[in-house]
């Protein structure tokens, strides 16, 4: 086995009461892609953010290429030959290439010869690598892939010899994901060492020699890629039978509740990211979309709650038209019998600074039951929250208390209470566990079974396909924008991986 | 006296007008563009303004008056920053509360030592920064159209304007060909950017608003030393917000600075020239219209009708290493 | 951020901070008391009993008080929705070209008990349209709601000095005001409260009838923001603008209904020394009470209770520097825009930058007071 690149021993780290990084222990080898794999939050970006020098272990030794390193600041780590492309790309929007190339790593006072030495620098990265990008053009006006790319070059740019990459694939296309593979294998065989995390596994069977598996802030595990399975990481990861199996009973669709016609959706900078979507909902069944994240799920869920502005298309809702385009609002949505549980709980599901008996009214705050005219009923509405309380059995059960002193799945369960039991007719709910407990998760599963077996239309959007496939009775996939196909609830983990990689379009394609 | 002469005359009071503004409000465009919001230039210029007069009295210097107008102004402005970037209070608040104890300091201070009705004694001529006159100024005087451009628009100015005006291409060089710049103008986009480069923001931001505080300081200098001949209280007179609207109306940019100063300098210029009498063909203009002329042109730009101003990404937004 | 804003009791993070704040505040405005060279607690005595030693002192601090409170109010409702109105000032000055109007076309006829309310209207109103288009800018053309204030409390300003020089002057007349109003416009004083408390007559003090008005607008504003649907959206907009849009909260409508609530008690503001003291409309008489808003709001924590208390205190500062300034020469009434600076700057800008301090002293005492024992650094 080649010489450890590097090495963290004994590392752990605490914010407040979360302890994130528990005595992990970890090598890597030179000349090797490893990869970390782990749930969101085991604490996969905290561990490269303290050898990155972003934040600092509360005790453990780090070591590079064998020698013991102090690594306080960024800059250490930089010294140190360590590079690290983020989740979020740390890029000046409206500077070019070049400048952000050379930020942080300028030569000297002026800017001429830093320019001029970057810019050869980059033309002989780009011949060794394959990273063609334009150095004059703007990070805004780049694609995301390029965008990253960018991202790598900073590092190549400082000298980095060992490169980390932080969910790199979240925000590719998947032609994309496969060039930035390539250049990650070229870069591994110039020597350099690359740290891939994810938590996606297929991308750590595709091209990690080796993986180290993360779960609840410990290291559990490190296997060589080539002597292990999909199946083996994946228990490793959860440390639980994947696959939760829901009891339910043979779903009886009813009438069409919400219908959506040739959907498009662009986001804030233009681009297009629902495309030409299609669909029905009908009553006593859960549709189920899948879908890598990013690949327009949450513009869909946006635009169909009046949120977000559609550009074109048509829905109903009860067989009587809405107007996604404009006139829809959430508030008029709500009132027709439409709820909607948000992806993001902490800033559009929930106030976190309110008492949890306002949250409960929020967006039903125009419901006379809550007022004595212009005035807030609060003796009602702290009636109404105790008793969604006790029926979600949500802790600790005091609707005085601060939102944000709830855990992740006590806030769900108060979003979900408060959609659920207003009796709509047709729910659409985002990501409905994530940042969930496992406790948590079947009670919220078993509610939206039981919403669809008292006859309602529900639709589910879910990133996490082993959910997806639990609950659905239809699932359609979606992948860049589009609907790519649909299937039953019998259809293969593999099926579905394929659909959702974008495989049969690109074969068509080629 | 022909148009000529008036024109000449009202544009050599249009580029003394102009000055305190240009100087403030290149203070105010290091410290957004790194991401710090800064309505206390009021406040810091005032202070800036009382501190040189004192100091120039007191030691019978026009140079230590300026070095203590700075000294002061800089100290304002590290306060701004010490309640901004080390404590992420908000920006607005701290602006407003220095614009006050600046405002109230300087008349009680000032009538504490000088018993002048919060005035400073008036500076003699070699405690003020005299007409610069160019050679062969005099000389050129009856050249018709060079002769008056030359003698009285380019010379006959004191130090500090030639200051401000090379301000706005050294600050356009700085911003734009040295790695200072750069790193000032990416922390005040974004921030995360500069610190995962290996460059601390806390610094980076410090370093602007002491560039702020030294500007604003020499704009209160100008005001006491050059445009007087001593502090009056109050003296700054919304001139810190004219050059904040100027800044926007700029755009954040140091050549589109100095013409959005000479604009709204030259509406003043014109404002008192006129003193309410007759324009051709508008007839009588009310002096208070032309004054307000600056801030309903910068309302008008923000609103997005003629072109849309859009302020450093970062700016307002304390920086937090996010978990 | 999250680790240093653990939790206190509640009395600490609602009392005891601020007090420590405040007092921070006055102690640094005592060391410039030094700096003119006087003593700073013979000064603070003599601010106290100027204001409080006499019922004429009550009465003035409490005239003070009363403008506060509307402007202190004015800022807080804007706050609630996350939206800072700097431009009470301006919303102020504007407001009393509607009291001009209104009190000189019927000053000669009505009573001022139905003159009032109609002064009241037209207050609110000017002030209330005043804040209406930078609100507008804001909620349709995204311009930052701060500055817009700021310009407008210039443009305001230099509206009411053509008012007052070239329209509103009575011909002939030096001053650039209004004539003096008539009875009917003069509103009634309520020296006579404090004198049944057992102080002697006061002969010359303006407390008048406008501090009820301010009373019962800090009870409304209790209402409107924490027991009404509207002050429901206003928080919600206000703590998250993405769960107000999900929550159907139209943004327009929010930003310019509470703009225009909040620049109604601007306009209120100017009822005060206007109908109750001056019994005109002069040149600048609003003075920066506008801006004394912004330190009520801050250091009574948006809360009308806390703003009606903090308006006693500037009330108190504003009386008692008055008789501060007879007794000791050097100490003009602008020690009082120190001590609001000061405060702004104590109690807003720094307002957190002794919580560590006091979490870490919580939590030697008793580990278990605050929520969590460890304070990580740096995150």
């Amino acid at each position: 086995m080649a010489e450890a690149a590097i090495e963290l021993i004994g590392i752990n780290k605490s914010f407040g009461p979360v302890h994130a990084n528990r005595d992990i222990n970890l090598e890597v080898a030179r000349g090797t892609i490893h990869g970390i794999v782990g749930e969101n939050g085991a604490g996969k970006s905290t561990l490269m953010s303290i050898l990155y020098g972003f934040y600092q272990a509360d005790s453990g030794e780090i070591k590079v290429n064998g020698k013991p390193a102090s690594i306080k600041t960024s800059n250490d780590a930089i010294a140190a030959g360590i590079g690290m492309v983020h989740q979020h790309f740390m890029l000046v929007d409206n500077f070019t290439v070049l400048e952000n190339v050379i930020l942080g790593a300028e030569s000297n006072a002026l800017l001429n010869s830093s320019i001029a030495k970057a810019r050869s620098e980059l033309v002989r990265l780009e011949r060794e690598y394959g990273l063609q990008v334009n150095p004059d053009a703007l990070i805004e006006e780049l694609p995301v892939g390029l965008q990253q790319r960018v991202e790598i070059l900073k590092a190549l740019y400082r000298g980095a010899e060992i490169l980390i990459l932080d969910e790199p694939t979240g925000v590719l296309t998947p032609a994309e994901a496969d060039h930035l593979f390539r250049i990650l294998k070229q870069l591994k065989e110039q020597g350099k060492t690359v740290v891939l995390i994810t938590h996606k596994l297929r991308e750590i069977m595709a091209i990690t020699d080796t993986v180290s598996v993360m779960r609840q802030g410990t290291m559990v595990a490190t296997r060589e890629t080539a002597r292990t399975t999909v199946e083996e990481l994946a228990e490793l990861m959860v440390g639980r039978r994947v696959l939760l199996r829901v009891d339910k009973g043979e779903a009886k669709p009813g009438a069409v509740k919400l219908s959506v016609k040739n959907l498009v959706v662009r986001d804030s900078r233009g681009v297009t990211m629902v495309d030409d979507v299609s669909f029905d909902v009908r009553a006593g069944e859960i549709v189920g979309i899948a879908g890598v994240a990013g690949n327009g799920q949450s513009e869909l869920l946006e635009a169909i709650s009046g949120i977000r502005n559609a550009v074109s298309g048509s829905a109903t809702l009860d067989g009587k038209p809405i107007d996604l385009t404009g006139a829809a609002d959430p508030g008029e949505l709500r009132e027709r019998g439409l709820a909607h549980v948000p992806e993001d709980r902490h800033h559009v599901g929930l106030v976190l600074a309110f008492e949890e008996n306002e949250n409960s009214i929020l967006g039903y705050h125009d419901d006379p039951r809550y007022l004595k005219g212009p005035l807030l009923n609060i003796d009602a509405i702290l009636a109404d929250a105790k008793d969604k309380i006790e029926k979600y059995d949500i802790r600790p059960s005091n609707p005085r208390l601060k939102t944000a002193n709830f855990s992740g799945g006590n806030q769900q369960k108060i979003v979900l209470a408060r959609e659920i039991e207003q009796d709509p007719g047709v729910l659409i709910v985002g990501q409905p566990t994530r940042g969930v407990d496992v406790g948590a998760i079947e009670f919220i599963h078993k509610r939206l079974i039981a919403m669809r077996d008292a006859g309602k239309a529900v639709l589910l959007v879910s990133v996490e396909l082993d959910e997806i496939r639990s609950l659905s009775d239809r699932i359609l996939v979606m992948f860049a924008g589009r609907i790519v196909g649909e299937r039953g609830p019998e259809a293969g983990e593999g099926e579905l991986g394929l659909l959702m990689a974008g495989v049969e379009r690109k074969e068509a394609a080629e | 006296m022909d148009f000529f002469d008036v024109a000449v005359q009202t544009l050599d009071s249009t580029v003394r007008l102009s000055v305190p503004l240009l100087l403030a409000c290149l203070a105010g465009l290091y410290s957004e563009r790194s991401g710090i919001f800064d309505i206390g230039l009021e406040g810091k210029m005032l202070a800036g303004a009382f501190a040189s007069a004192a100091a120039a009295s007191v030691f019978h210097s026009a140079w230590i008056g300026l070095g203590m107008g700075i000294l002061i102004s800089v100290a304002l402005a590290l306060v701004h920053g010490f309640a901004s970037i080390t404590h992420r209070g908000n920006q607005i608040v701290s602006g407003v509360a220095i614009n006050f104890v600046a405002a109230g300091s300087t008349i009680i201070l000032g009538q504490a030592w000088f018993k002048q009705g919060g005035r400073t004694p008036a500076l003699a001529p070699g405690e003020r920064f005299e007409a610069i006159v160019f050679p062969g100024a005099d000389a050129v005087r009856g050249v018709p159209i060079l002769g008056p451009i030359y003698s009285e628009l380019l010379s006959g100015h004191s130090l500090l304007v030639y200051i401000a005006f090379l301000a706005v291409p050294f600050t356009w060089w700085v911003l734009f060909r040295t790695r200072f710049g750069l790193r000032l103008r990416a922390v005040g986009e974004n921030p995360a950017a500069v610190d995962t480069a290996g460059i601390s923001v806390e610094w980076l931001r410090y370093r602007a608003v002491i560039c702020t505080g030294i500007l604003t300081g020499i704009a209160g200098a100008y005001l006491a030393m050059v445009q007087n001949a001593g502090f009056v209280k109050d003296m700054t007179a919304g001139k810190g917000f004219i050059a904040l609207a100027a800044l926007i109306f700029a755009k954040w940019k140091p050549v589109n600075a100095m013409f959005a100063c000479l604009l709204f300098g030259f509406l003043d210029a014109i404002a008192i020239r006129l003193q309410g009498s007759p324009l051709p063909v508008i007839g009588r203009v009310p002096v208070q219209f032309m004054q307000a002329l600056p801030y309903v042109l910068t309302v008008v730009l923000l609103a997005g009708f003629i072109g849309k101003a859009i302020p450093p990404r970062a700016g307002g937004v304390p920086y937090v290493k996010e978990r | 951020m999250s680790v240093p804003y653990a939790k206190l009791p509640a009395w600490a993070d609602y009392g005891l901070i601020p007090l420590v704040n405040l007092a921070v505040a006055f102690i640094v405005a005592g060391l410039v008391v030094l700096l003119v060279g006087e003593n700073p607690f013979r000064a603070a005595v003599i601010l106290v009993e100027g204001a409080f030693g006499r019922g004429q002192g009550i009465a003035y601090t409490l005239f003070y008080a009363t403008t506060f409170i509307f402007s202190g109010l004015s800022v807080a409702v804007a706050f609630h929705c996350g939206l800072f109105n700097i431009g009470g000032e301006g919303q102020g000055y504007i407001a009393g070209l509607g009291i001009a109007i209104v009190c000189l076309s019927l000053d000669s006829v009505l009573p001022w008990y139905l003159l009032f309310p109609i002064a009241i209207a037209a207050a609110a109103l000017f002030g209330a349209l005043w804040a209406l288009i930078p609100a507008w800018l804001q909620a349709r053309r995204g311009s930052h709601i701060v500055i817009t204030t700021i310009m407008f409390n210039f443009i305001a300003a230099s509206i009411m000095v053509y008012m007052l020089v070239d329209v509103i002057k009575p011909i002939g007349a030096m001053a650039p005001q209004t004539r003096n109003f008539l009875d009917g416009a003069q509103l009634p004083k309520l020296n006579w409260l404090i004198e049944l408390f057992g102080f002697a007559k006061i002969r010359s003090a303006p407390f008048n009838i406008s501090f009820i008005l301010a009373l019962v607008m800090a009870w409304l504003v209790w209402l409107l923001v924490w027991r009404t649907k509207l002050g429901y959206e206003m928080r919600t907009y206000g703590f998250s603008p993405k769960a107000a849009r999900y929550a159907g909260i139209s943004e327009t409508r929010i930003i310019l209904v509470t703009m225009m609530i909040s620049g109604a008690l601007s306009g209120m503001m100017a009822l005060n020394p206007t109908m109750g003291d001056q019994h005109n409309v002069a040149l600048d008489f609003v003075s920066g009470a506008g801006f004394v808003g912004i330190a009520v709001a801050l250091m009574g924590r948006s809360h009308p209770v806390g703003i009606v208390l903090a308006s006693i205190l500037f009330g108190m500062l504003y009386q008692g520097g008055a008789e501060l300034s007879f007794e000791m020469p050097n100490i003009s009434r602008d020690m009082i825009v120190i001590i609001q600076g000061l405060v702004i700057l104590f109690a807003g800008a720094l307002e957190h930058m002794f919580r560590p301090a006091i979490q870490a002293l919580f939590a030697s005492l008793s580990p278990k007071s605050v929520g969590m024992a460890q304070a990580g650094k740096g995150a």
